[in-house]
């Protein structure tokens, strides 16, 4: 599909600096990369895009007034490509050696050694589930972790968005255009999405809410038909009919990879520099897998442009070295 | 339409055409969405390692998918895409929204074998 290199050349496995992760940061680091010359591969566990694909529309990109996640991540891809760099996608990380000058990946199902003088991790970030019983199986049959693409099976039905950022208020704003009741489970009993979130959620006479709450079970058989609700003040459980749920709580860092070979902090994001080198030396990290607050396009692409900068300065040093 | 490099199925007498020519089939039933562009990127990559298995996607809005939505495999589904895996023209797996590629290819070596 889109994501094809069909102009991938050089076969060689020894580059210049190794992206992991084809999100907007690593894609943004690649064509900064090959741009300038250096040989570049970038190697994602899934399709080009990272995160940005799970969004339908972005509107505070600057310079583009609108445009679905699908179709940026795929011009960026391209981008990125027209310059020269190699992207391979579906392919799995076995092994990575970071504290030898010439770092080293082993992919699965892949009898070559790929090499480079330095490496970017563009890791991601991925949807936080809640762990509940049964959270797997009702996948699809009544959980959701999209608005827009399930919402229309919800229509004239009750359901409870599970949240209190930006992501749960909107996305339950959007949903009261097909379900009858939408009810907001909160496990705080603030929000810490922007006010004016809050206000329009606030506002919407289908719209209630259930603080200081969690859920701890889904219940049903084919599909779900109810959830079991903890009221995390006075640890009471009760049982509380709904059609579905959609979870917006937040996301996970992908750096599972790295946990041995980096330095993370207490949420499992790697620490970087300003530069956005990590611990080790011509390591670099970018976007939403690093210690920062805002994660949006916007910020990760500006990682991505600084961590390419920065492997761009150390891989013309490491001859001198 | 969906921008895929995938075989598209567009009418329901081709769906029914294409199950009654191949053992293995499967068709991811989706829009280009959030859940769906991710599942249609990893068929596409697991075609090449599945050659005994047709690959396929139908769009969901199209009316002629109905051959799709109205299966009773289906029934409790509430999210897209649906996948379907045939097998001699029978459903044999239905999944329900976003699937990551190991239970894709944990399903393809059940139903259809490696």
């Amino acid at each position: 599909m889109y994501l094809e290199n069909k102009n991938a050349m050089d076969k060689s496995t020894d580059y210049d600096v190794i992206v992991v992760g084809a999100g907007p940061a690593g894609l943004t680091a690649a064509l900064y990369l090959s741009r300038a010359k250096v040989k570049t591969l970038v190697i994602d566990s899934g399709i080009a895009g990272g995160q940005t694909i799970l969004t339908h529309e972005i509107a505070n990109y600057p310079g583009i007034e609108r445009i679905s996640g699908y179709q940026l991540a795929h011009i960026m891809k391209k981008q990125a490509e027209s310059f020269g760099t190699e992207i391979k996608i579906n392919a799995e990380i076995e092994r990575i050696v970071l504290d030898r000058r010439i770092k080293e990946i082993k992919l699965k199902k892949n009898e070559n050694i790929y090499t480079a003088k330095a490496v970017i991790f563009s890791l991601g970030g991925r949807s936080r589930t809640i762990g509940a019983t049964k959270e797997e199986y009702f996948k699809g049959k009544g959980i959701s972790y999209c608005a827009t693409c399930d919402g229309d099976f919800f229509t004239d039905k009750e359901i409870v968005v599970v949240g209190g950022g930006n992501s749960a208020l909107e996305e339950a704003v959007s949903l009261t255009k097909y379900a009858s009741k939408v009810t907001i489970v909160h496990q705080f009993d603030y929000f810490q999405a922007f006010p004016h979130a809050i206000e329009e959620a606030k506002k919407n006479t289908k719209i209630n809410f259930m603080l200081n709450s969690r859920i701890t079970a889904f219940n049903g058989d084919e599909k779900i038909e109810s959830v079991d609700i903890e009221n995390i003040k006075t640890k009471e459980i009760t049982p509380f009919k709904t059609d579905g749920v959609f979870i917006f709580i937040g996301y996970l860092p992908n750096t599972e990879l790295v946990e041995h070979a980096l330095m993370l902090n207490e949420w499992k994001e790697i620490i970087v520099k300003s530069d956005m080198s990590t611990n080790v030396e011509g390591v670099y990290a970018a976007g939403d897998c690093i210690n920062k607050k805002i994660r949006q396009v916007t910020t990760a692409v500006a990682d991505g442009t600084v961590a390419a900068l920065s492997a761009i300065e150390y891989v013309m040093n490491f001859k001198s070295k | 339409m969906l921008f895929t490099n995938l075989k598209h199925i567009l009418t329901a007498q081709e769906h029914a055409n294409i199950l009654n020519e191949n053992e293995n089939v499967m068709v991811i039933c989706g829009r280009m969405g959030p859940m769906c562009i991710p599942v249609y990127g990893i068929a596409e990559e697991l075609e090449k390692q599945y050659p005994h298995v047709k690959f396929y996607d139908m769009e969901f809005d199209n009316p002629e998918s109905h051959v799709i939505r109205n299966l009773p495999e289906v029934r409790s589904f509430m999210g897209i895409p649906f996948v379907i895996y045939y097998k001699n023209g029978k459903v044999v797996h239905a999944t329900s929204s976003i699937q990551t590629k190991e239970q894709i290819t944990s399903i393809l070596d059940n139903v259809f074998g490696k």
